[in-house]
């Protein structure tokens, strides 16, 4: 019986299909938005007209949180400009066209990587060398949130890191991206955590991976057997949300992250498998973050694709097979956590880890009925948290009660909202509450700088 | 017999050592609170609605019983009638305060910005602006849950289920700010109430480029400057694709409205042109 964390949790079902990761031709433009990641938005660093190569950095990080961006084909530069979102916002971007020898060349220059160094060179290389290498291969947490991975590898001063978590949970039902990474290439995410345990100075490393997954847990076993370094892999027990950040660290390790700490406050850094996989592939052959791998689930032919980011969320659903006639909604991640998009004629981004396609008898909500205090939600949160009371305080604008309540602490998973009988949309309350509250916890911050 | 005497003696006996406890902390603890602030105060709306700057109407009539001009006192809520019935109790001279009023600055209405997708979460205009641009797909324009008539103490806002927009009640509204405050993407804006009522403004908020403006909206300002070449005042500027009439120096004119493509530009309590009526 694998291990979980202590509080709440859900079972959903799981709609998981194994399927292999099928690579996308590389489509013929692309538009690259500045903002893929948590932090500031990346700085254009090519103009209109301008020639580039698969691999360029076309954007460059701007500030301390931030990631640069990298195009996946080669071609010219047709667009600075504005372009739209998923969301329907207007956001800065670049568009890239390739002709047809741009696109022939990539394709051969796709399928046969050379090694930039020897596994011997890999070895070699110290921590400062590797964060400086994840930075500039624009690597972001590729489990969804996309928070720059250089970043969260620095610790703090007067912290210190004694593990490593490798996130293999990839709990949300649907998303197989994960698994399809560690069954298929198990040996390039060991290597990539190799890199990340000399990056943050650690000399354990933990994997953990959901028990419905049993051949990404066997390749994932023998492949930590032969890799020379401290590697645990662990089976969890399949409960959403395993894959939340402080969820495994308690899974794992049994420390559980204070309230308003960082998770290298109990000597944790958590790093998704395929962010780590990506590492391997920046150091070894000097490619940056400009491929991933999404689950499309919803249409004729679902399954795992390595899609360039940047590619048109439409192109990539053509190549699934279409999407069908009653379609109500298509989300981005999975489905507890994604967020629905407005359109489809808009890019990919590096945080895309799943296009989900829902049945409008699906995707619509139920009638709501009062609360019947059940505590259901109470029961479900793996937080801890009262979210019943939290929704209605926010609902009325009880701001300073759900402060008290720990409003911030919420990781967003909706198990809450999942769970109740009576239909009632507490995240959304919750979800509107912890943003005014932390609006309010910054303006105060900033009151009292000022002072 | 007895028992009733005994509990009569001590309820009576503890009453009195209460009485002489009351009467000793209410001397020895008196504060003297001027009357003119209780007097000031029931002249003020009591909405605290904040508008003038203080934590709420008590706090305004303490203010002005204090102040030694009213100068920077004002209560737009209460309006300059009671503002002078308040200087002239303390005997000090009223100021005069330019009316406001809120003004919205979206044309939006479900006619001309026709409705792309669907939003079935919670109504409420903040958490529709954090999960994507909206139903109509306008990143800047009104979301029409009406976080603005929540915040109105003074019934003066409300959503109009013809446009789904939100109309201002130029007879309530006191220019207090409050729904400006509440609008998660600042589509109300406070400006002079104008001579009359007479006012001149831009109804959009959008900062795309106009060809994206045009084709999600109507009535959007696409930024042509047509009526800021027309302005014979220097009262329009656009910019980041975007008309701003100042109130200041707009002389109400209507030149840009007449000259405005969209119909974005809008106009308020003017009186029928001779040249309307012959048509």
């Amino acid at each position: 019986m694998g291990t979980t964390f202590n509080k709440g949790g859900i079972h959903p079902a799981e709609n998981k299909t194994a399927a292999d990761i099928e690579d996308v031709e590389l489509p013929n433009e692309v538009t690259l938005l500045l903002s893929q990641h948590i932090g500031a938005p990346a700085k254009a660093a090519v103009s209109k007209g301008d020639r580039v190569r698969r691999g360029d950095m076309v954007a460059t990080a701007c500030g301390v949180v931030s990631a640069c961006v990298h195009t996946p084909i080669s071609g010219v530069v047709t667009k600075v400009d504005r372009s739209l979102t998923p969301y329907g916002y207007m956001a800065d971007s670049i568009t890239v066209k390739a002709d047809e020898a741009d696109h022939c060349d990539d394709e051969v220059r796709r399928k046969n990587v050379e090694p930039c160094r020897s596994i011997d060179e890999l070895d070699g290389l110290d921590g400062e060398r590797i964060r400086a290498m994840v930075a500039d291969a624009g690597i972001v947490g590729l489990g969804g949130a996309a928070f720059p991975t250089h970043v969260k590898l620095a610790v703090p001063k007067g912290l210190k890191a004694d593990v490593l978590i490798v996130n293999g949970a990839e709990c949300e039902p649907y998303l197989t991206a994960d698994d399809a990474i560690m069954r298929l290439c198990p040996d390039e995410i060991m290597g990539g955590i190799k890199l990340l345990m000399r990056a943050v100075d650690v000399k354990r490393a933990i994997v953990g991976i959901e028990e419905n997954k049993p051949d990404a847990i066997v390749a994932m076993k023998r492949a930590a057997a032969c890799c020379g370094v401290d590697v645990t892999v662990v089976p969890l027990k399949v409960k959403y949300p395993q894959g939340g950040e402080k969820q495994l660290i308690f899974a794992l390790t049994g420390r559980e992250v204070p309230s308003g700490g960082l998770p290298v406050s109990v000597g944790a850094v958590v790093q998704n498998v395929a962010t780590a996989r990506a590492v391997y592939r920046a150091a070894l052959y000097g490619e940056p973050l400009m491929e991933r791998v999404v689950t499309v689930a919803g249409t004729a032919r679902p399954g795992n694709y390595r899609v360039p980011v940047g590619m048109g969320i439409n192109e990539l659903l053509k190549v699934a097979g279409g999407i069908p006639a009653d379609t109500g909604k298509i989300v981005i991640g999975g489905p507890m956590m994604g967020k629905a998009i407005e359109t489809i004629y808009a890019p990919l981004t590096k945080g895309s880890s799943g296009i989900l396609v829902i049945l409008e008898r699906e995707a619509s909500r139920q009638a709501v009925m009062p609360c019947i205090r059940c505590g259901a939600c109470v029961e479900a949160c793996p937080m801890g948290l009262e979210p019943y009371l939290i929704s209605t305080l926010s609902r009325f604008r009880m701001f300073d009660e759900a402060e008290e309540q720990k409003v911030t602490n919420c990781i967003e998973c909706g198990s809450c909202s999942y769970v109740c009988p009576a239909a009632r949309p507490l995240l959304d309350y919750v979800r509107y509450g912890k943003a005014t509250v932390a609006e309010r916890i910054r303006q105060r911050k900033k009151k009292c700088e000022d002072k | 017999m007895q028992v009733i005497l005994i509990t009569v003696l001590v309820l009576g006996a503890i009453g009195v050592v209460g009485a002489a406890l009351l009467y000793v902390v209410a001397k020895k603890f008196h504060t003297h609170e001027d009357p003119r602030i209780g007097e000031v105060e029931s002249l003020l709306p009591g909405a605290n609605c904040g508008a003038c700057g203080r934590s709420g109407c008590h706090d305004f009539a303490t203010a002005c019983v204090a102040a030694d001009s009213l100068e920077s006192l004002v209560c737009p809520g209460a309006g300059d009638a009671a503002m002078k019935r308040i200087a002239a109790l303390l005997g000090l001279e009223a100021s005069v305060a330019t009316p406001q009023i809120a003004v919205v600055k979206c044309g939006g209405s479900c006619e001309m910005r026709p409705r792309r997708v669907r939003y079935d979460g919670i109504r409420l205009c903040s958490a529709e602006n954090a999960v994507g641009a909206g139903e109509s797909m306008c990143g800047y324009g009104c979301l029409g849950c009406g976080d603005c008539v929540s915040a109105c103490r003074f019934d003066a806002i409300h959503i109009d289920e013809a446009t789904g927009l939100p109309v201002v009640d130029e007879s309530k509204c006191t220019g207090c700010g409050a729904c400006a405050d509440a609008c998660p993407r600042k589509v109300i804006m406070i400006r002079s109430k104008g001579p009359r009522g007479m006012r001149v403004w831009v109804a959009c908020s959008s900062r795309d480029k106009g060809a994206y403006t045009m084709k999600v909206c109507k009535a959007g300002c696409i930024g042509c400057r047509k009526c800021a070449g027309v302005c014979s005042h220097d009262a329009i500027t656009v910019n980041g694709n975007l008309a701003v009439i100042d109130p200041e120096k707009c002389k109400l004119c209507r030149k840009c409205e007449a000259v405005c493509p969209t119909g974005a530009i809008r106009t308020s309590n003017f009186p029928v042109r001779k040249s309307d009526c012959s048509v």
